[in-house]
């Protein structure tokens, strides 16, 4: 297995209910389709309860080892508590994502940029409620190109249920609004 | 594993030199040839017996798979001559349901004890009642611990001395006897509760019919049933055969009313009158 | 679509690779971190017009998997470690009996209730300990969610074959990751061999005796020789079962041995090992029983120590000293609670032994 793309060690992490599991298996499929090696570990138990949620996802051109990503390469933080947990673990020459708007309080290390964007503001705005998520991705993309675009694309209308394929117009718009951010 | 069925044929020369003679009584086919194991005056063997005549007469001895757990049924595999799964105590009803689960065709029954039934293995009966699981559950309430020597049953009498209530059982610490019967009658799921007893003719011809009842639910796909069988254990009681059977009517039958409890079978009337006589 | 990889939890590959295998009945009861497995067969079972059933406990579940068992079906259970605990009454009676049965243990924390992160404080217990009396179960350690697709089908069988209740043994991060995988082709059902002991009634096509599924034997001698025939069988299977894979193993001079999700850990932390100039090299038991003895001993020649690595107090150790047989230093690094070792510490316990090693080396010198 090789790649163009390097191995990427992603933790996105947020409240119950954002999405943050989706959007991981969003990155996660768009492994599979480029055939690489990939894991995705969502945490379990009492924080699938409506708490807080993470998951970690690891593309690689090698086996994985340990899907449990303790040191980042990427953040994906949608709240405040998930930024103040794992942002100072994500390793020297990372990068975060998260939603400006619920990560109000940062203090940025100058070997880890931050991206900030109003996500969750901007989907409400476009009405794409529920979307940032996906937003976010977009975002992560354009930041760090983890696939090839249609690559991307193609994972998203994978991910979308059969059933629920009215979903896939939103969804692709948000993807589009984050690829496009600024 | 597996035992050879060993049930006597007679020659063409005997039968001949019988002719002029009409069988009126004979061991049912489902019975093995091996002599009951248990103890004089006990009355496992006339239920099991039953059970042999009800499968024989219902012409399903070829499909029917027996469950027997621990306690004096232990060895029940050996007097059945049917295909035979022994169970851990108190998960007859568990194990009857995965057989059953497995191969719905087969007539399988649970044939468990009191400690079994209604102490180790409640849970595994309650549930199995009340998933309505197609099964025939035959309850044998002796009100004592066989097996083990005498102990103390979840359906002990208040006051009944025991090994292990030497002082008699004493409802303050040690609680009081469970009435299955009335307990599973208030579920849902059970197609038939009776209770009945072996004491006299009468009444095993009455547990006959209710054994007969149950197998004929299960065949016809009606659900679950439980016949409960107050019966005698003259060793651990310490008493004679005949009085023993005077001691269960003294002092079992007005504790554990015999009747049908639940009847989905019969018309609703019905099924109120029958548990309201006797 | 067949072949097709597809990103699915491993629990619900193992429920999917069951249904596969010709699994037509199971009973389970919800604990986390397996659940999602139950969930998956009580969507999937009833399509397939199997049985499947949420019991009224471990206890039940299990008892009802003896029935269904010993009524000819191929049947599976799952649970976590406090869950699997209370099916070892049943697990004795399954390999009593002689039924063939799968049980699926996805491991977390103990002991007691303890937690719900992943762990391997379960390995005695499979390997020695699952009910009462002498005995066995075959136990397969998956370490991908591709080998737990591959390794369910492989339980039935070995289950078929020597008669045996099958345990694989995963844990909750093997159970609730996704990985791409490759479902196994659903075996044709015909292909599976006739069991000509199981209860399906005396009248069944072509029966002459009746059969009867017990553990009880009250004759002292008759007993012995149940468990000595069921022993030969044992030594068959140590003999002709044995599994495992191992890593950069040919000039290995300091082996880890590691196990399930611990082995892929430990696989990384033998390449940082390399990277510094240790040979190390990775055993990783498939079959945890049978022990891989012959692998280990196949290693011997050109190892100077071992490192068996778990997410336990110490283990799998045993075996892998009983294998050395003092032969060469057999030492331990795990961590337990749901805290996994990292490449970094795995390594670092390499380094750690190697300059054990070459001290005690130096001084006997």
């Amino acid at each position: 297995m090789s790649s163009d793309y390097g191995n990427l060690n992603l933790v996105l992490a947020g409240f119950g209910g954002q999405g943050i599991l989706f959007a991981g298996k969003l990155v996660a499929t768009a492994g599979l389709l480029e055939d690489r090696a990939v894991s995705w570990l969502p945490s379990y138990g009492p924080e699938m309860r409506g708490g807080t949620a993470n998951c970690s996802v690891c593309l690689s051109d090698e086996p994985i080892g340990s899907p449990l990503v303790t040191d980042p390469d990427v953040l994906i933080a949608m709240n405040q508590p998930s930024f103040d947990l794992f942002y100072p673990l994500v390793v020297s020459g990372g990068l975060t994502i998260l939603d400006s708007l619920l990560v109000p309080v940062i203090e940025p290390r100058d070997e880890v940029p931050i991206f900030g964007v109003p996500a969750t503001q901007l989907a409400d705005d476009e009405g794409l409620h529920g979307l940032a998520n996906v937003m976010l991705v977009g975002k992560l993309w354009r930041e760090h190109p983890f696939c090839a675009e249609e690559t991307l694309q193609e994972a998203l209308a994978a991910c979308v249920p059969p059933r629920k394929q009215q979903l896939l117009e939103p969804n692709r718009r948000a993807l589009h609004i984050g690829l496009e951010l600024a | 594993m597996s035992t050879p069925t060993a049930t006597p044929t007679k020659t063409v020369a005997e039968l001949e030199a019988h002719a002029d003679e009409q069988v009126v009584f004979q061991r049912p086919e489902t019975l093995t040839s091996a002599n009951f194991s248990y103890c004089p005056g006990c009355t496992h063997g006339v239920v099991n017996r039953l059970m042999a005549e009800a499968i024989d007469e219902l012409d399903i001895k070829g499909r029917t798979i027996g469950v027997v757990p621990v306690g004096c049924s232990v060895t029940a595999y050996d007097f059945f001559d049917l295909d035979m799964a022994q169970a851990a105590h108190g998960r007859a009803s568990a194990v009857a349901t995965g057989i059953k689960r497995a191969n719905p065709d087969s007539i399988v029954f649970a044939y468990q004890g009191d400690g079994d039934l209604a102490s180790i293995g409640t849970a595994e009966t309650v549930h199995a009642a009340t998933r309505g699981e197609n099964i025939t559950v035959i309850f044998i309430n002796n009100a004592i611990y066989g097996m083990t020597g005498g102990q103390m049953a979840p359906t002990s009498l208040p006051g009944q001395v025991t090994q292990t209530s030497p002082y008699g059982r004493d409802t303050k610490t040690m609680g009081f006897p469970i009435r299955v019967c009335e307990m599973l009658a208030t579920l849902d799921g059970p197609a038939l509760v009776q209770r009945v007893s072996v004491d006299s003719p009468k009444n095993i011809r009455q547990a006959k019919a209710a054994i007969k009842k149950a197998f004929s639910y299960q065949m016809d796909g009606v659900g679950y049933s439980i016949i409960e069988v107050i019966s005698s254990c003259p060793t651990n009681w310490g008493l004679s055969p005949v009085a023993a059977l005077d001691w269960l009517r003294e002092n079992m039958l007005p504790y554990y009313p015999l009747g049908v409890f639940k009847d989905a079978g019969a018309a609703p009337a019905e099924a109120e009158t029958e548990a309201s006589h006797e | 679509m067949p072949n097709e990889k597809v990103l699915m939890k491993g629990n619900e590959v193992l429920a999917e690779a069951a249904l596969r295998s010709g699994c037509t009945c199971f009973f389970g009861y919800p604990i986390t971190p397996q659940t999602e497995l139950a969930a998956y067969m009580a969507k999937r079972m009833p399509k397939e017009g199997g049985a499947y059933l949420q019991a009224e406990s471990e206890v039940a579940a299990i008892n009802m998997v003896y029935g269904a068992a010993a009524a000819g079906a191929r049947v599976m259970t799952s649970s976590s470690s406090p869950g699997i605990s209370l099916k070892t009454e049943g697990i004795s009676y399954l390999v009593g009996a002689d039924l063939p049965a799968v049980i699926i243990n996805v491991m977390r924390g103990g002991p007691g209730l303890g937690g719900i992160q992943p762990s391997q404080a379960d390995y005695w217990q499979a390997t020695r300990a699952l009910g009462h009396g002498d005995g066995h179960l075959i136990v397969l350690a998956p370490a991908t969610v591709q080998e737990m697709a591959d390794m369910v089908a492989t339980a039935f069988a070995l289950g078929d074959t020597y008669r045996t209740p099958v345990m694989v043994l995963a844990d909750g991060m093997l159970g609730q990751m996704m990985e791409p995988v490759t479902l196994p082709e659903p075996l044709d059902l015909a292909s599976i061999e006739d069991k000509p002991w199981a209860l399906t009634g005396t009248g069944a096509p072509g029966r002459t005796t009746r059969n009867i599924a017990n553990s009880l034997d009250l004759v002292a001698g008759n007993l012995e020789r149940r468990n000595d025939e069921r022993f030969e069988r044992y030594e068959q299977i140590k003999a002709k079962e044995q599994r495992a894979e191992t890593y950069l193993i040919d000039d290995a001079e300091y082996v880890v041995v590691a196990f399930g999700a611990c082995a892929r850990i430990a696989r990384s932390g033998v390449e940082r090992a390399r990277a510094v100039g240790i040979k190390a090299g990775l055993i990783r038991p498939i079959t945890l029983w049978p022990f891989p003895t012959t692998t280990i001993e196949a290693a011997l020649p050109g190892a100077r120590a071992f490192l068996s690595v778990e997410m336990n107090k110490g283990q799998m150790v045993d075996d892998v000293r009983l294998a050395v047989n003092g032969r060469a230093p057999v030492e331990f690094y795990g961590r337990t609670g749901g805290v996994i070792p990292t490449p970094a510490e795995v390594a670092t316990a390499l380094a750690d032994l190697q300059q054990t090693v070459t001290a005690a080396g130096t001084k006997e010198a």
